[in-house]
C-alpha cells in the first residue's frame, strides 16, 4: 500500500517536468500541471488519512484557500508552499514505498529459503547451475543448512513485524512533508489568537458596562440620596429635631443599603474566598449556597494566576447554575485536578441529559471565558444523561 | 472590661475605639500584622477582641486564621470577627470549635451603634452572634426550609444572633411563650432535640443548617 501510494511519483515528476517546456511554449501545459497537481493532492491526501490511523492524531493539511477564477487559482497554487511540499515528499514516498516494499518481499523470501535449506540440499544434492543462494553460500554442508533453519524462522519473525515500522515510518514522513509547516501552525495560531482576544476584550467591555451602571444606578443614587437627607437633616435639627433623628435614620438605612449593593457587585467581579483562599476553597463555598447536593473532589493545592482562578470559578460557576438550572438533577459533582500544566476540570450531573449546547448563552459564555485563556472545552449530554462537562485550563506551574 | 482592637483601616479603627471607650470598655488598639497575631491575641487575653478579617501583609483572611489559632490554643477565647463579606465557610470554621463566646459580623453593623455594642458584650459573656446575612444565605436555599414560617425564620435569625428569648420576644412584639412555641416547632421541623442553653441552641441550629 505504502509503495502503492509513491508509485505513480515518476510520471507525475516526468509531468511536471513536461509541464514547464510545454507552458511555456504552448498553454497545454498548464492543463498537465493542474492535472499533476490534483493528483498530488489527492495522493497526499490519501497519505495524510492513511498517517492519521496509524498515529492516532489527524494530520492537518495545510493548503492555501483556493479563491474563484481558474487564472487566480493557478497563481495560488503555484505560490502555495504546499504543493511543492507535496512534490518533494512524493518521490521521497516513491523511494522509501518501493525500497519497503523490496525489503519486505526479499525478507520472506530469504525466510522460506532458509527454512527450507535441508529440503533443497536433498532436491539438488549436485551443484546445478541455477542453485540457490543458501546452497552455494554453505557449500551443501549438511550441518550448516540445517544450521540456517532456526535463522530462517528468525527472519520469519522480522519479515513479519517489519511492514508496521515501515507504516509508521511513512507515516512520520508524511507528517514532516505533509503536515502545516510550523510557519503555517504559527500562522493558525495567530488567526485563533486575534478571534478570541477579540471576544475576551468585548466580554470585558460588556463586563464594565454592567459595572458601571450597577454604581450609577445603585450605590452612587444611594449616596446622593443619603448626603441630601443629612444636608436636611443639618438644616432643620434645631427648628425640628424629631424631623432631623428621622431624616438620620433614613440615612444610616440607605447608607447600609448602598454597602449591601457594593458587595454583591464586587462578589460578582471577584468573590472574596477566592481572593483569599484560591479556587478550590472558592467553589468549596459556591457549593454551599447550592440547592442541589454537590459532591467535591478537589485536587488542587496551590494557588493559581488570578486571572486563570477567576475564569475557571467562573466557568464552575455558570456549569452549575446550568446544571440546576436544565437538568432537573439531584446530585451535581465537581471534579478539580492539578495536572501541573492545566487544571482539569468536570461538572457532571445525574439529571435527564439531552441538554443543547447551542441552546442560551451559558455554554458559549464558559467557551469564551476559557478560549481568552486557550482553554478547552468538551461536553457531552445523551438522552438520560449523565451530562458531563469537561473543562481543561492550561496555567503555567 | 478589656477589648483589644485589630484591624488595620484607621478610620475604622479609630471609630471603634472612639466608641467602644464611650460605652465604658477600656480599650487596646493591637498591632494589624496577621502573622503575628495569633501568639499577640493569646499573649494578651482580652476580655473579648475585635478581628478584622482582612489583614497586612496579605490582606486576605489572616485575622480570621489567627482568630481560629488563638482559640486553639485558648479555648473559648472571646473573638468578635468582622468582615465587608459574610461568607459560610468562615462561619464554619469559626463555630467548629463549638466553644461559644465567638461572633461574625459585618463591619455594616458598627453603624448600629448599640446592637454592635451589645453584640460585643455578648460574645465577651460567652455567647454567639452570627451576623443576619449568614442565617440569611441559610435560608433562602431553597432546599433546606422550605417548611419554615416568615415567623420561625425571624425566630432562627434573631437566635443565631444570639438573642435570648426574652430580648426576642421584645423584637418581634409578641410574648415570651410564643418564642418558646415557636423554637419548639421549629427544632421539631428541624428534627433536633430541644435545648434550654441558649448557646447550645444557635450552635446546633447553625450546624444542622451548614451540614445540608
Amino acid at each position: 500500500m505504502g509503495a502503492a501510494i509513491g508509485l505513480p511519483a515518476p510520471v507525475l515528476l516526468l509531468l511536471m517536468a513536461a509541464a514547464v517546456p510545454a507552458s511555456l511554449a504552448a498553454g497545454l501545459g498548464v492543463v498537465f500541471f493542474a492535472a499533476t497537481v490534483w493528483a498530488c493532492r489527492r495522493l497526499a491526501g490519501a497519505q495524510r488519512r492513511r498517517a492519521a490511523a496509524v498515529l492516532g492524531s489527524p494530520v492537518a493539511s495545510s493548503y492555501l484557500p483556493l479563491p474563484a477564477g481558474v487564472p487566480a487559482r493557478l497563481r495560488t497554487v503555484v505560490r502555495d508552499p504546499g504543493t511543492w511540499r507535496d512534490l518533494v515528499w512524493l518521490p521521497c514516498q516513491f523511494v522509501v514505498g518501493i525500497a519497503g516494499l523490496v525489503l519486505s518481499v526479499g525478507l520472506w523470501l530469504a525466510a522460506v529459503e532458509c527454512v527450507a535449506a535441508p529440503a533443497l540440499r536433498a532436491v539438488l544434492p549436485e551443484p546445478t547451475g541455477f542453485d540457490p543462494a543458501v546452497l552455494e553460500w554453505t557449500g551443501r554442508s549438511g550441518p550448516l543448512t540445517w544450521a540456517l533453519v532456526p535463522v530462517g524462522f528468525g527472519l520469519a519473525v522480522g519479515a513479519y513485524r517489519l511492514p508496521r515500522y515501515l507504516i509508521r515510518g511513512q507515516a512520520r514522513l508524511a507528517v514532516a512533508l505533509l503536515g502545516p509547516t510550523s510557519a503555517a501552525r504559527l500562522a493558525a495560531r495567530v488567526d485563533r489568537l486575534t478571534t478570541t482576544r477579540a471576544a475576551a476584550v468585548d466580554a470585558s467591555a460588556a463586563e464594565l458596562r454592567r459595572i458601571e451602571r450597577d454604581l450609577h444606578d445603585g450605590a452612587q443614587a444611594r449616596l446622593v440620596a443619603l448626603a441630601m437627607n443629612l444636608g436636611v437633616a443639618e438644616d432643620v435639627i434645631d427648628a425640628d429635631p424629631a424631623e432631623a433623628k428621622a431624616l438620620l435614620t433614613e440615612a444610616r438605612a440607605g447608607a447600609g443599603a448602598a454597602l449591601t449593593e457594593l458587595r454583591g457587585l464586587v462578589r460578582g467581579i471577584h468573590p472574596p474566598v477566592l481572593a483569599d483562599r484560591g479556587l478550590a476553597a472558592a467553589v468549596q463555598a459556591l457549593a454551599l449556597g447550592i440547592a442541589v447536593r454537590v459532591e467535591l473532589d478537589m485536587r488542587l493545592e496551590r494557588r493559581l494566576a488570578a486571572p486563570v482562578e477567576s475564569a475557571a470559578y467562573f466557568a464552575i460557576a455558570e456549569a452549575l447554575t446550568n446544571a440546576i438550572r436544565h437538568s432537573g438533577a439531584g446530585q451535581v459533582r465537581v471534579g478539580l485536578v492539578d495536572a501541573v500544566s492545566a487544571v482539569r476540570i468536570t461538572v457532571s450531573d445525574d439529571g435527564r441529559g439531552g441538554a443543547d449546547p447551542f441552546l442560551g448563552t451559558g455554554l458559549l459564555g464558559i467557551q469564551r471565558r476559557l478560549s481568552a485563556f486557550d482553554g478547552s472545552l468538551r461536553f457531552s449530554s445523551p438522552q438520560g444523561g449523565p451530562t458531563v462537562l469537561e473543562m481543561e485550563l492550561p496555567c503555567v506551574s | 472590661m478589656r477589648v483589644l482592637i485589630v484591624e488595620d483601616q484607621v478610620l475604622l479603627r479609630d471609630g471603634l475605639s472612639r466608641m467602644l471607650s464611650a460605652y465604658g470598655f477600656d480599650v487596646a488598639v493591637a498591632q494589624p500584622d496577621g502573622t503575628r497575631l495569633a501568639e499577640e491575641l493569646v499573649a494578651v487575653r482580652p476580655d473579648v477582641a475585635v478581628v478584622d478579617v482582612r489583614l497586612p501583609p496579605t490582606f486576605t483572611d489572616e485575622g480570621l486564621r489567627a482568630a481560629v489559632a488563638a482559640r486553639r490554643a485558648v479555648p473559648g477565647l472571646p473573638m468578635l470577627v468582622l468582615s465587608q463579606y459574610v461568607e459560610r465557610l468562615y462561619a464554619r470554621e469559626l463555630l467548629a470549635d463549638r466553644a461559644g463566646a465567638v461572633g461574625y459580623l459585618l463591619k455594616d453593623r458598627v453603624g448600629e451603634v448599640r446592637e454592635f455594642v451589645d453584640a460585643v458584650r455578648r460574645v465577651a459573656a460567652g455567647g454567639t452572634v452570627m451576623d443576619p446575612e449568614v442565617v440569611a444565605q441559610l435560608i433562602h436555599r431553597p432546599d433546606t426550609l422550605d417548611a419554615v414560617t416568615t415567623r420561625e425564620g425571624d425566630v432562627l435569625r434573631l437566635m443565631a444572633e444570639g438573642h435570648s428569648n426574652a430580648a426576642i420576644a421584645t423584637r418581634l412584639i409578641i410574648a415570651e411563650k410564643s418564642v418558646s412555641n415557636l423554637i419548639n416547632t421549629l427544632f421539631a421541623k428541624l428534627g433536633l432535640p430541644p435545648s434550654a442553653d441558649h448557646h447550645r441552641r444557635v450552635l446546633a441550629v447553625l450546624s444542622y443548617l451548614d451540614r445540608r
